[in-house]
C-alpha cells in the first residue's frame, strides 16, 4: 500500500484491532475530547429511561455485533404520544440520542413525531462525533418502528416486526 | 482535586522520577552526537553503552551489539518482522505468528503477506493461549520466523514462551517474541528461553515514550527496513535518542532492581482486584484471560448486558482511568479482535473492562476501584434492553448460539484476521 497524505485524507485503521484508553479525566461540566457537553449531560442523566407495561407500540434496533441495541416503548392518546420510555444498550452516543429522541417526541402527534430525523436528534445534541453518527443514532429509527407498530395494531392486522437490522 | 486513580498502565506509566532525573542532563549539557569523537560525543556515547548494558542485563542478554535501541515497540517488531523476513528469504518465505497479536505485528505480518510471503495465524483457546502441537505443525521447511507475544496486551495472558522457544531452536525457526507489556514485570531470561528476537517499550515500564528496543541474537539474520548512517549496526539508521535510551535504560535497572518485591506486590494487588470485583455481589462478571498464566499488573474483566465506552465513561467521572476493547470507543465499529478471537459473543466482548497495574498503584486505590464500580455497572444494566433471561433476538441470530467458551471458529478466525 502506498500512502499518500494529504489534509483531508480519511485514516482508517483495520478493524478490530483497537483496545481505547480513558478518555479523558474531568468532569463532565465541559464535556470531553469525543463527546460534546450536552451529550454527556444527557448520557450520565439520561430521561426516561425504563420499561412501560402494555405499551402501544414498541420499536426495536440494532444488533449486538455493533455493540447498540435499542428498545423504544410509546403510549399513544387521541393520537398523541402521551408516555415514552426507553432501554439502551451502547455507548454514550446510543443512551444520549435514546434519551433526547423521547423528549423530542413526547407530547407530538404521531406526524410531526414520525418525521423526526437522525440529523434532527444530533442538531439537538449539538453534533455527534462522526462515527457515532450512523452506528449510534438509532433513536429515531427506534421511534419510527414504535408508531409503524401502534399503527399496525390499531388497523387490527397481525402484529408487524418491530426489529430491524441496521 | 478530586482523587485520581490510573489503572491503565497497559497504555503507559507514569515516568518514574528516577528516570527523569537522569534524562534531564543529556537534554542541556551532554547533549553530543554519540557519533562524534569529540568529548561531548564520548560522553552521549558511554551513556549509550551504560543503557545498552542496563537493558541487556534485564533480560539476561549476555554478549555486546545484541541490542538496538528503536522508537519504540512498534519498530522494533517491524525490524525484527520485516528483518527476519527478508533476510532469509533463501531459506523460505512462511512466517507463523497468532491471531492476538499486538496491531504491530499483525499489521506487519499482513503487509508480508501481501508482498509474496505466507503467514499462518495460529487461534488460541478460552484462555488465550495457542496449543503447542498447533504451532509444531505449523513448522515446514520454508519457515523462516514464530512471531508471538510473550503476553498480550488486552488479557493479560502469558504463553509458555519457553516451550516455543525450545521448539522452535529444535526446528531450526527465527523465534521473535514482542514482549512489550512483559519486559520488567516477569523474569525474562532471553538464552534460557531461547528466544532471537525481543521486542521492548520504554514507556510501558515507567520509562519514557518514543523510545524502545530490538534484542537481535548474535548471528541473527536481518535485513534493515530504515537506510541512513548505518546506526546501530546498520539495523537502525538515525542518530540516537540519547535522553530516551538513557531513561529506558535507568527504567531497566529499576525493574530489574525492584522486580523481586515488586511482581509479588502486583500480584497481591492485581488478585485483590479481581476478588473484590468478582466478589462484589454483582451478578454476571468474569474474568478475561487465563486465571493463572498471567500478567501480574492485568485484570481484565467482562460484564455481561453492559457497553464498555459508557463504563469507561462513567468510571472517569468518579476519577478512575481504564481501558475497553469495545468498539464503540475505537476507531472501528467491530469489538477486539482478541475478545473474539478467545470465543466472547459480540455482546459478551463488548462488555469488557480492562484494568492495569503500575509502580504507583496503592492498596487504597484499588479498593476505590472495587467499592466505586458496582454501582456504575447496576446503573448501566438499568438502562439496558438485555439482561439474565433476556436475550436478543431478531438481528445477529447467527450470534446467539454461541457458547461464550467455544473455540475460534470462521467468522472470529476472518475478523481476527482482518
Amino acid at each position: 500500500m502506498t500512502i499518500i497524505m494529504n489534509w483531508t485524507m480519511k485514516i482508517t485503521t483495520s478493524p478490530g484491532n483497537s483496545i481505547i484508553s480513558g478518555i479523558g479525566f474531568g468532569s463532565f461540566d465541559r464535556g470531553n475530547r469525543v463527546y460534546n457537553k450536552k451529550v454527556m449531560e444527557l448520557f450520565t442523566n439520561p430521561k426516561n429511561v425504563g420499561e412501560m407495561e402494555n405499551p402501544d407500540g414498541v420499536g426495536r434496533v440494532g444488533n449486538p455485533k455493533c455493540g447498540d441495541m435499542m428498545e423504544l416503548y410509546i403510549r399513544v392518546k387521541d393520537g398523541i404520544i402521551t408516555e415514552i420510555k426507553f432501554k439502551t444498550f451502547g455507548c454514550a452516543a446510543a443512551i444520549a440520542t435514546s434519551s433526547m429522541v423521547t423528549e423530542m417526541a413526547k407530547g407530538k402527534n404521531l406526524e410531526e413525531a414520525g418525521c423526526i430525523t437522525k440529523q434532527q436528534v444530533a442538531d439537538e445534541l449539538e453534533g455527534l462525533p462522526p462515527l457515532k453518527m450512523h452506528c449510534s443514532n438509532l433513536a429515531a429509527d427506534a421511534l419510527k418502528l414504535a408508531i409503524e407498530d401502534y399503527r399496525s395494531k390499531q388497523a387490527g392486522e397481525p402484529q408487524a416486526d418491530t426489529s430491524e437490522e441496521v | 482535586m478530586e482523587k485520581r486513580v490510573y489503572l491503565d498502565h497497559g497504555a503507559t506509566t507514569m515516568v518514574d522520577p528516577l528516570v527523569v532525573e537522569e534524562m534531564l542532563p543529556f537534554f542541556t549539557q551532554r547533549y553530543g552526537n554519540p557519533s562524534s569523537l569529540h568529548e561531548f560525543g564520548t560522553e552521549a556515547k558511554n551513556a549509550l553503552d551504560k543503557a545498552r548494558e542496563r537493558v541487556m542485563r534485564l533480560i539476561n542478554a549476555g554478549l555486546e551489539k545484541e541490542l538496538v535501541f528503536t522508537s519504540g515497540g512498534t519498530e522494533a517488531d517491524n525490524i525484527a518482522i520485516q528483518g527476519a523476513a527478508f533476510g532469509n528469504m533463501s531459506k523460505g518465505k512462511h512466517i507463523i505468528t497468532s491471531v492476538i497479536e499486538h496491531p504491530a505485528v499483525k499489521n506487519t505480518c499482513k503487509h508480508l503477506e501481501k508482498n509474496g510471503f505466507e503467514v499462518t495465524w495460529l487461534p488460541v483457546d478460552q484462555h488465550g493461549l495457542i496449543d503447542m502441537y498447533e504451532l509444531a505443525e505449523a513448522i515446514r521447511e520454508d519457515t523462516t520466523l514464530i512471531s508471538l507475544m510473550f503476553a498480550n496486551n488486552e488479557i493479560g495472558t502469558v504463553q509458555d514462551i519457553f516451550a516455543i522457544g525450545a521448539l522452535a531452536r529444535e526446528r531450526g525457526v527465527l523465534f521473535h517474541t514482542d514482549a512489550v507489556q512483559a519486559v520488567g514485570k516477569v523474569e525474562i531470561d532471553v538464552n534460557k528461553l531461547n528466544i532471537d528476537l525481543l521486542s521492548l517499550s520504554a514507556h510501558k515500564m515507567h520509562g519514557p515514550k518514543g523510545i524502545g528496543a530490538l534484542y537481535v541474537r548474535k548471528d541473527t539474520k536481518l535485513k534493515p527496513i530504515i537506510f541512513g548512517g548505518g546506526h546501530e549496526w546498520g539495523l537502525r539508521s538515525s542518530t540516537e535518542n540519547v535522553p530516551g535510551i538513557v531513561g529506558l535504560g535507568k527504567a531497566a535497572d529499576l525493574c530489574r532492581m525492584e522486580m523481586p518485591e515488586e511482581t509479588p506486590r502486583l500480584v497481591g494487588l492485581r488478585d485483590r482486584l479481581i476478588r473484590g470485583v468478582l466478589g462484589s455481589g454483582m451478578d454476571e462478571v468474569y474474568l478475561n484471560g487465563h486465571p493463572e498464566k498471567r500478567l501480574p499488573n492485568n485484570a481484565h474483566f467482562r460484564f455481561s448486558y453492559i457497553e464498555g465506552e459508557g463504563l469507561l465513561l462513567l468510571l472517569d467521572a468518579k476519577g478512575i482511568a481504564a481501558s475497553t476493547g469495545s468498539a464503540c470507543s475505537s476507531t472501528s465499529l467491530e469489538p477486539s479482535a482478541v475478545l473474539t478471537a478467545i470465543g466472547l459473543r459480540h455482546d459478551l466482548a463488548h462488555g469488557s473492562l480492562r484494568c492495569t497495574l503500575g509502580r504507583f498503584t496503592t492498596q487504597d486505590e484499588i479498593d476505590h476501584v472495587i467499592k466505586e464500580l458496582p454501582p456504575i455497572v447496576q446503573k448501566l444494566r438499568d438502562m439496558s434492553p438485555v439482561g439474565k433471561g433476556r436475550e436478543w433476538f431478531g438481528a445477529d441470530d447467527d450470534e446467539n448460539d454461541h457458547d461464550h467458551h467455544h473455540e475460534l471458529d470462521d467468522e472470529d478466525n476472518n475478523l481476527a484476521r482482518e
